[in-house]
């Protein structure tokens, strides 16, 4: 059930309650109380919404930043991971394998802001041994969902036998 | 001038259907619950096979009987999924969807005056197929008590000495109803007595819910005596690629391919290359559809329930089949305004039989909050004609 919960959600957070139960065959209580549970166990961390933001008027910059550092005796990357991710500018971070160890996502609002980031918060770190900055020229697709706008038709007949 | 038109041919009625089409197409602001296609598009990988089918200059007629590795990939599909044994090289045709399969059967099956029992409520083609084929049709009324499934007696009682084939289309179009190995069992064992053959189109045997579809061929004594069809369209969401197959014994199927290279030629060759990559890698896009689908089924069979309109529960395809008596208008009469009145589109049962007669066909090939926009409709619908 849980599964099935998550994996309805993941399309649309904004489903009801009563509605997933209809789909899903069980009752409203028991939807509440599992994604409740969930939500304390931080299975469900939260609720954003997808954004284009090209489409708004804010201005954003996403930069991935690929950084090698070295790893903290006893705590491995750990240590080092939540140093960076307390920053605010950091919308997301991975430990990844291959030729760098973190991958950082950096916002802001513009080239210039992500860039004093990099250089007067980032790279000053003990451990940081080099970054390199890649900026993000255009979002295709996010969590799943493109982003270019494609408006998508019903393309079939209105009735067909 | 001398009437040009084959006699046959003046007298089959237009589907019901296509009449109600030309009403709906002319409201604006409709929302439809009438098609009987997946609402999904062909998975991506499958589309990139195509494409690159094309790339590659696959632009040529493939053997009559279709491209030898799709074929094999059918037959062990079948193999994997229900138990069926063919020989990709004698006993599978590849033809242009499910439609022309049953075409084809029927035409290397039956003799002038042959009887051919149908099911009813079922799909609009079976009826003009046989008689296109020189054939009777005989058809059976399904009834709702019995969840639409053919029953013994039923099959019993419509057969006469000139009963030659039956044809079974279960999962089925427009009542969602299923048979079960049990269900199956019972009437195969007429089906051998009475020494008939049997057309399965099991074109929706990927969509059911809650058990897994059991092909009539696979029980013992019929593999000799059924054709199996079944396709691509539902099950991958490839409907505009026109591409279905038939199985069976290779003394029709070698018929069949006479029809099929005289008529056809050879199913169009990119969709073949498309349908490889679907048999080989496309389980897991078909458990995801069959997800979908089976939550709509559910949202819509307890809506609909609660609002008055009484719906038995289908186990397949992706229609349900409410009753309407209860309103005290036809299946016409109702479709009709409440098309007029909410500008929501349904099909009339009549559309798929005269024992449709009292039933809707509502498809939840769509979006939750396509079903639902219409559902609160209906609902508004209801409350203004309570009885």
């Amino acid at each position: 059930m849980r599964e099935k919960i998550l994996h309805a959600i993941a399309r649309n957070s904004k489903i009801s309650a009563s509605d997933l139960a209809l789909m899903l065959g069980v009752s409203e209580e028991e939807i509440t109380s599992e994604i409740k549970k969930m939500e304390e166990e931080h299975i469900i961390c939260g609720y954003p919404t997808l954004i284009n933001w090209d489409f708004a008027a804010d201005e954003r910059v996403t930069a991935i930043i690929e950084v090698k550092v070295t790893p903290q005796r006893g705590r491995g990357f750990d240590q080092i991971a939540e140093r960076i991710y307390r920053f605010d500018e950091v919308s997301a971070l991975y430990l990844v394998s291959g030729n760098f160890d973190l991958a950082i996502v950096v916002e802001g609002k513009s080239m210039r802001e992500v860039a004093s980031f990099v250089s007067d918060k980032l790279a000053p770190l003990e451990a940081v041994l080099s970054t390199s900055t890649n900026f993000v020229l255009k979002k295709y697709k996010e969590n799943g969902m493109p982003l270019v706008g494609e408006v998508h038709n019903d393309e079939r007949m209105l009735i067909t036998p | 001038m001398r009437n040009p038109l084959n006699k046959k041919v003046g007298e089959i009625k237009p589907s019901g259907i296509r009449k109600f089409f030309d009403i709906v197409s002319e409201i604006e602001g409709a929302i439809s619950l009438g098609v009987g296609e997946p609402d999904f598009d062909t998975p991506w990988h499958i589309r990139e096979e195509g494409i690159y089918a094309l790339e590659k200059g696959k632009t040529f007629y493939t053997s009559n009987a279709g491209l030898m590795e799709l074929r094999e990939e059918i037959t062990k599909y079948l193999a994997r999924r229900y138990d069926l044994h063919y020989n990709h090289k004698t006993e599978v045709l590849v033809t242009i969807g499910g439609s022309e399969a049953i075409d084809d059967a029927l035409r290397a099956m039956i003799d002038v005056g042959d009887e051919v029992l149908i099911p009813e409520p079922c799909y609009v083609s079976y009826v003009p197929c046989v008689k296109l084929a020189d054939g009777v049709p005989v058809t059976i009324e399904l009834k709702e008590e019995d969840k639409f499934k053919l029953t013994k007696q039923e099959l019993l009682d419509a057969i006469t000495d000139k009963t030659k084939v039956l044809v079974l289309p279960f999962p089925n179009n427009p009542t969602g109803g299923i048979m079960t190995r049990e269900d199956l069992e019972e009437i195969a064992e007429v089906i051998i007595e009475k020494d008939i053959f049997v057309i399965s189109d099991e074109i929706y045997s990927e969509l059911t819910y809650g058990r897994e579809h059991v092909s009539i061929a696979s029980l013992p004594g019929m593999k000799e005596r059924t054709i199996v069809i079944n396709g691509f369209s539902k099950s991958y969401a490839m409907t505009g690629w026109r591409l279905g197959y038939a199985c069976g014994p290779e003394e029709i199927i070698r018929q069949m391919i006479k029809i099929h290279q005289f008529a056809i030629m050879c199913a169009p060759t990119t969709s073949q290359c498309a349908a490889i990559e679907a048999l080989r890698n496309g389980d897991e896009d078909v458990a995801h559809m069959r997800e979908a689908y089976d939550e709509r089924r559910r949202y819509l069979v307890t809506r609909l329930n609660s609002m008055g309109l009484k719906t038995f529960e289908p186990e397949g395809a992706f229609y349900v089949f409410p009753s309407v008596k209860k309103t005290g208008m036809t299946s016409d009469e109702f479709a009709t305004k409440l098309l007029m009145e909410e500008k929501v589109a349904v099909v009339p049962g009549t559309a798929f039989g005269d024992c449709g007669e009292g039933f809707l066909r509502i498809s939840y090939a769509y979006s939750i909050e396509n079903l639902k926009a219409a559902l609160d409709r209906i609902e508004v619908f209801m409350e203004r004609h309570k009885k």
